[in-house]
């Protein structure tokens, strides 16, 4: 029911939204029309950071209350983070390209978010190379909170390194309020979609376990 | 004698004997530092730019070859059952392990650093001093991160594959910290120095506080 | 007056992932029994042990040793707990002086040559107190095992198949070694597939079946040959 209502949600927000970026939305004076990607950009950025931060979060619940809903919760974190980091990263080259001509900068904020993708990408490759239910979600859970404490010492060390090395940053300058308007909107429409999409990653999970279970059992049964 | 010292005693004669961890670590540090002075022109000025950059590749893969070895002693014969039979905590086993994992790595970098000098052309004065303090601290870092992990990694079916996949995105700020405090030493320029020093010391701290809490969840079935 | 318990378990539950290795253990052992717990592989005897010695953590139920809870006060509890598994725990590149010597530090017992070369003694590797381990055959490695197991003189010694693979020499120092402990008040649990051998000391016997006690009953009680018998053939047949 709950995914249902989501479903919709997210079917309507999205075209509202689209059409406020690729209709509404003024044109942006020296950028022009590429500066639209901005609006899928920023989102993208906060959900790779929003997943970020539930990863931490349910690593540790999992390792306080030993509950797997709570190693689910991270695994399908997980899975959300890496989905957006790469999502940021590649919006923002498409960006880059026509703006600056590069594809690529070690700019304090893409750079971090290359790092946040390879810490994704480790978690997940740990949880796949565990063959064990408890394994995986013991080690994935600390791993989890090893890994939540070390974003603010990456956040602090790329932000440092690049005060010593300046290089062209990304994003800069106000927004007009129209602006505002369509940024918000595309807020809006990306937390839904991260929510149905959250929401259908952990039914996924909980199907997943229930068929892993039924398969052990039939074969404990032979 | 307290466990802890036990557990580094006991490594200490183990590696006296079999000499696998620091002879690999050492050889290692060599091979990379050797590796980088043939890929860079001797006498360019990028080569004095990029030296602390190849110090600290050579040390930071050393470092996870040494963890890897320190690890598969505990696994052979399950040794490290044995140790969780012993009313000793957890996380003193831990920082155990960290004891000693930590005195390997000092004891190659002890050689590695002066044959990084040489290759460099670089002097045995106060900047050498600073320079290894550097690494004491950054060393301590790794050790602290990679005594966990290596634990973690050493479930899973890839087995030592698996530590460098987990270390090297999580050991980004003790590699960027080491390599810029070690530039400015090199440089002269010692201004704000401290701030890296004392990211390197505040990622020891964490770090040794958050495994030990949670070492127990590694270990236990 | 009373008897102790040595061990009690309550419905000790254990679960890995889907496979429930332990479906209520309650079994209480007193001190100085000698249980011998039988049972086919994957029944739960190992992992009975294993949370017996705090190894592995149980999922359900309470365990006490020597009236300690072990959830609780893990460390008290393994001061009086003694374990040998099929692995050693040994490490090859040291020698059994130097081996014994980094275990009784781990227990925080004061360093003692004489303690640990007449432990050394008593399993007969005196003569290979400084060889390293690394030599060591099979029954020679299981001998130094049971000294590292006897080392802080625990009041609680849990086997798990000692017997496997151990040559007669081997076999016949564990049997001193155990009758010494069963004489001087110790408890002993002790797995085994072969009924005879874990019959030959035991005061008591029970039969572990997909993780429950499903026999129980004192070593002499002839019953317990015909339950095993049973239990073998229905296993075959399954």
């Amino acid at each position: 029911m709950r995914s249902k209502i989501l479903g919709i949600l997210v079917l309507v927000l999205m075209i509202a939204n689209l059409y406020m970026i690729f209709i509404f939305a003024p044109n942006e004076a020296t950028m022009g029309v590429i500066q639209r990607i901005f609006y899928f950009h920023l989102p993208f950025g906060i959900s790779s950071y929003l997943s970020a931060y539930l990863l931490g979060f349910a690593s540790v619940m999992y390792l306080i209350k030993h509950d797997l809903k709570w190693d689910r919760l991270g695994a399908s974190a997980g899975e959300m983070g890496i989905l957006f980091t790469s999502m940021s990263i590649m919006s923002g080259a498409l960006w880059a390209k026509p703006v600056w001509g590069i594809w690529w900068t070690w700019d304090a904020r893409l750079t971090l978010q290359f790092l946040l993708g390879l810490i994704f990408l480790s978690y997940l490759m740990l949880r796949a190379y565990l063959p064990e239910r408890e394994k995986k979600a013991a080690l994935g859970g600390v791993f989890g909170v090893l890994a939540m404490v070390d974003v603010p010492f990456n956040y602090l060390s790329i932000r440092w390194w690049r005060t010593q090395h300046p290089q062209p940053v990304i994003l800069g300058g106000g927004l007009d309020s129209d602006m505002w308007r369509v940024m918000i909107v595309s807020f809006c429409a990306f937390a839904v979609l991260y929510a149905y999409l959250l929401d259908r990653r952990m039914a996924i999970a909980r199907v997943e376990e229930e068929v892993e279970y039924l398969e052990h059992a039939i074969l404990a049964h032979d | 004698m307290s466990p802890v010292i036990a557990i580094v005693f006991k490594d200490i004669v183990i590696e006296m004997r079999s000499k696998e961890s620091v002879s690999s670590m050492l050889m290692f540090g060599v091979l990379v530092l050797t590796i980088f002075s043939f890929a860079f022109e001797p006498s360019s000025i990028e080569r004095s730019l990029i030296a602390p950059g190849t110090l600290w590749v050579a040390f930071s893969f050393a470092a996870i070859l040494g963890l890897n070895r320190s690890l598969a002693m505990e696994i052979d014969n399950d040794c490290l059952q044995g140790l969780l039979l012993a009313p000793v905590d957890r996380g003193n086993l831990y920082i155990g392990k960290v004891a000693s994992n930590f005195t390997f790595m000092i004891i190659a970098e002890v050689i590695v650093l002066p044959i990084f000098v040489i290759f460099n052309n670089l002097k045995f004065n106060l900047q050498f001093l600073e320079i290894a303090g550097i690494a004491v601290l950054g060393t301590l870092a790794i050790a602290a991160i990679g005594s966990i992990l290596s634990t973690i990694s050493a479930n899973t079916r890839m087995k030592e594959v698996m530590l460098p996949v987990l270390q090297i995105p999580l050991t980004v700020p003790v590699v960027i910290a080491s390599v810029e405090a070690t530039s400015m030493v090199l440089s002269g320029d010692t201004k704000g120095i401290s701030s890296w020093l004392y990211l390197l010391a505040g990622f020891s701290i964490v770090y040794l506080t958050v495994s030990y809490l949670v070492f127990e969840f590694v270990v236990e079935e | 007056m009373p008897d102790t318990f040595a061990l009690e378990s309550e419905d000790i539950r254990k679960t890995f992932g889907h496979f429930t290795a332990l479906a209520g253990v309650t079994l209480s052992v007193k001190r100085g029994e000698f249980l011998a717990l039988f049972g086919r592989n994957g029944a739960g005897k190992t992992t009975f042990l294993k949370i017996a010695a705090t190894l592995v953590r149980h999922s359900h139920g309470k365990l006490r040793v020597e009236s300690i809870d072990t959830r609780e006060e893990p460390e008290r509890a393994r001061r009086h707990i003694g374990f040998l598994s099929h692995n050693t725990y040994l490490y090859r590149d040291l020698n059994p002086v130097e081996n014994l010597r980094f275990f009784s530090r781990l227990y925080g017992m004061p360093d003692s040559e004489e303690r640990i070369l007449s432990l050394l003694d008593r399993v007969g590797l005196r003569r290979r107190a400084s060889d390293p381990v690394r030599a060591f055959s099979r029954g020679l490695h299981q001998r130094l095992g049971i000294a590292r197991v006897m080392l802080h003189d625990p009041s609680v010694i849990l086997l798990d198949e000692p017997y496997t693979g151990l040559d007669a020499n081997a076999v016949e120092i564990l049997n001193q070694i155990l009758d010494q402990a069963a004489s001087a008040g110790k408890t002993i649990i002790l797995t085994s597939h072969d009924l005879e051998q874990g019959l030959r000391a035991a005061t008591r016997a029970a039969i572990i079946d997909r993780g429950k006690i499903v026999f129980d009953t004192g070593a002499k009680d002839p019953a317990i040959r015909d339950a095993y018998a049973a239990y073998i053939r229905v296993g075959v047949g399954r």
